[in-house]
């Protein structure tokens, strides 16, 4: 059995960890390139989101490979995602390829039952390697977490960024191949340490929040590469969604570290008071939440015609009002130009900065009014 | 007398007689908006964000409509779930926030949710809440909203009688059944009830098919004994109530002898027809299929060419079949 999987960021790492120590022999999905989009764009129904036709595309190259086991996640919507694996299904199928399509089926978001549909994938594993395959793919799933944060620290501030980006790759390459928790430790640590060895500049770093949907963020070729594009302008972001921190709300229970998630929620009313499937609710109370952080500026970013986050920009309006802060929402789909998006955010970066420069003339003046002696 | 905005969009089609039994049971005077103009289409697609789907964007329109026209209260559900472990759609749940980010100046809500994918305790309780408006008793909301659900079935029997829903809450209201002409063919419709049966989103699909003289089978026309075990053929349930009965009705229509083909009507940017059609279309093998995608842009006559084209299409192979069966040599 030669098994694949859909690409979602760096999270191919992690996942190839728990498969191949599971005794599975992997096919990792080849990178997204044009013609993984194109493909997908061709078999997919036109009105499909992004990640739809990205998948459908990944699926087809690591079926051509070879590939004769898809695992694919499932959900129990609003959302259209809890539908996708039936829909690619049908589409490979009728595509003539023969496969096996298992679909990891978390009905109430339980991490027992995960394991043991894992398991029951796996076959021949004991218990103890089940679980130790999980804690290790675990371990490396923070690891890259840890390094894409240590990313979007430095780049902003590096001086030579195309260092950063390769070192960052090469780091990320390390990471995938090593077989222990010291070789992690030992790639991360001197990784990390070089990346913050590199010139900086003293130019002003402006702090932007993105926030949106979950593939959107973490996957780059389905943002046109955003938080690289950001990191060269000197904008220094953080987003909503990491990995790790959604693994652990979502399939851990939170057990595995602190999180945040019920003040985010909290922190979404009065703006948006339900769910609403998705990651809508997530979108605005982090939205709120970076504008009590201070923030400079704020960008949504989605698959057109996604549902929930079309909510979440409905109300973002109201959340840029009354917290004072500028909010942008950006959707991606196949037709978007890197040229474009490149534009809308060198203006919206511009726009801040001027927006900084004004609020501390105004700061200097209000201080300047407020020490003058004798008056 | 307290008055309340009801727009004439999105579920009114489905649960106007329940809603408006039930206010006017507690005192409330019910004002409805009007039925979708070009100026509803105009505000709402000034009020509301770009990316929305039309049927969204046509309520907004509707609400607009009723701010102004000085109701003391809207009525804007919360729809997240109307039967167990399904959901409408994301937008649907959202609702009343889009609604109060967007636009200015509203009456107060009345954002009653309805979610009953676990339990309908909570919809019992919040039905009580909203009654107190009206400063009624628990025993009298209870009696209201049952008396509600009683001429919703009824209004609902009315339409399985080859009547749309629209037409149904008219003849519930006291109108004249319309006269259905004679019919050439049996067409499957289908589509979101809040697109297809809307005047001004489907662009009269239903009237133009009758003209042509096709009858419209509609999902509210068949059994939903009929659509559930249709649509439980599938690997996976579907999780959203329309694009199950859809799914459901169109298995049911592909088998179905009496129907000569099936039209599918959706939206432009709609998260579930842009799947549901997919697996709808992949399924049909016996019958002709079309889809059609409306938004704000499109023009009606651009939709009945390919009506005409697909109704056209449809006789052409059904005399080619007959003459088929005619003996060469007598």
């Amino acid at each position: 059995m030669k098994i694949t999987f859909p690409h979602m960021g760096n999270a191919h790492i992690p996942i190839k960890a728990l498969l191949s120590g599971l005794k599975l022999e992997v096919i990792p999905p080849p990178p997204i390139t044009k013609r993984t989009l194109e493909l997908g764009v061709k078999y997919s129904p036109e009105f499909a989101c992004l990640p739809l036709k990205i998948s459908v595309g990944s699926f087809i190259e690591a079926l051509e490979q070879g590939a004769d086991t898809v695992l694919m996640a499932g959900g129990w919507g609003p959302c259209r995602f809890g539908y996708y694996a039936q829909v690619e299904r049908d589409i490979l199928q009728d595509l003539g390829y023969s496969f096996r399509m298992v679909v990891l089926e978390a009905p109430d978001f339980k991490l027992s039952e995960l394991l043991n549909q894992i398991k029951d994938l796996a076959g021949k594993v004991t218990t103890m390697e089940a679980v130790r395959a999980a804690l290790f793919a675990w371990f490396k799933l923070n690891a890259v977490d840890r390094l894409e944060i240590c990313l979007e620290k430095v780049l902003p501030r590096a001086v030579h960024k195309d260092e950063v980006m390769k070192t960052y790759h090469l780091a990320l390459q390390e990471i995938d191949q090593a077989d222990s928790r010291e070789q992690v430790n030992r790639a991360l640590s001197r990784m990390t340490t070089y990346m913050e060895s590199f010139e900086q500049h003293h130019q002003p770093v402006l702090r932007l929040g993105l926030v949106g949907e979950i593939y959107t963020i973490l996957e780059p070729s389905c943002n046109y590469h955003i938080i690289e594009q950001l990191g060269r302008m000197n904008v220094e972001v953080k987003r909503s969604v990491y990995t790790s921190n959604w693994v652990n709300d979502h399939l851990l229970g939170g057990m595995a570290k602190r999180t945040n998630r019920r003040q985010i929620l909290a922190s979404a009313r009065p703006y948006l008071n339900y769910f609403v499937g998705g990651h809508g609710r997530e979108t605005v109370g982090y939205a709120v939440e970076f504008a009590r952080q201070r923030f400079d500026g704020i960008i949504q970013i989605g698959p057109l015609t996604c549902m929930p986050e079309i909510v979440a920009q409905s109300v973002l309006g109201q959340v840029g009002e009354q917290e004072g802060i500028p909010v942008m929402t950006m959707y991606f789909d196949e037709h978007s130009g890197a040229a474009g998006i490149q534009t809308r955010l060198e203006a919206f970066v511009d726009m801040l900065q001027r927006r900084n420069r004004l609020n501390q003339l105004q700061i200097q003046e209000d201080d300047v009014h407020a020490y003058v002696p004798g008056c | 007398m307290i008055k309340v905005g009801i727009p004439h969009s999105l579920f009114y089609f489905y649960y106007y007689p329940l809603w408006k039994t039930f206010f006017e049971e507690l005192g409330a005077q019910v004002v409805r908006s009007h039925p979708t103009s070009r100026l509803t289409v105009d505000q709402g697609v000034r009020l509301a964000v770009d990316e929305a789907c039309f049927p969204i964007k046509v309520y907004f329109g509707h609400v607009k409509e009723l701010a102004d026209r000085g109701v003391d209260y809207l009525f804007v559900p919360r729809l997240v779930s109307v039967e167990p472990k399904s959901y409408i759609c994301p937008k649907f749940m959202g609702l009343p926030d889009m609604i109060r980010a967007c636009i200015s100046h509203l009456p107060p809500l009345i954002d009653i949710t309805v979610d009953v994918s676990k339990t309908d305790k909570f919809l019992h309780k919040d039905i009580i809440r909203v009654g107190r408006i009206f400063g009624a008793s628990s025993k009298s909301i209870r009696a209201a909203y049952q008396k509600g659900l009683q001429e919703l079935r009824f209004c609902r029997a009315l339409a399985t009688q080859g009547l749309t829903p629209q037409e149904a809450i008219r003849v519930w209201e006291g109108d004249q059944a319309p006269e259905v002409g004679p019919e050439r063919l049996r067409l499957g419709v289908l589509g979101h009830g809040y697109s297809l049966y809307d005047g001004v989103i489907s662009m009269n699909l239903i009237q133009h098919l009758r003209t042509l003289g096709c009858r419209a089978i509609l999902a509210e026309h068949v059994d939903p004994g009929v659509i559930e075990i249709h649509a439980a053929t599938l690997c996976k349930r579907v999780f959203w109530t329309l694009g199950r009965n859809m799914v459901g009705s169109a298995l049911h229509f592909d088998q179905d002898e009496q129907i000569d083909g099936i039209v599918y009507l959706a939206c432009f940017g709609c998260g579930p027809d842009s799947l549901i059609g997919e697996i709808i279309e992949r399924r049909i093998v016996n019958k002709p299929f079309i889809m059609l995608t409306v938004d704000e842009h499109t023009g009606e006559a651009g939709m009945i060419t390919r009506l005409e084209a697909f109704v056209d299409m449809i006789e052409r192979n059904r005399r080619r079949a007959i003459e088929n069966h005619f003996s060469a040599h007598g």
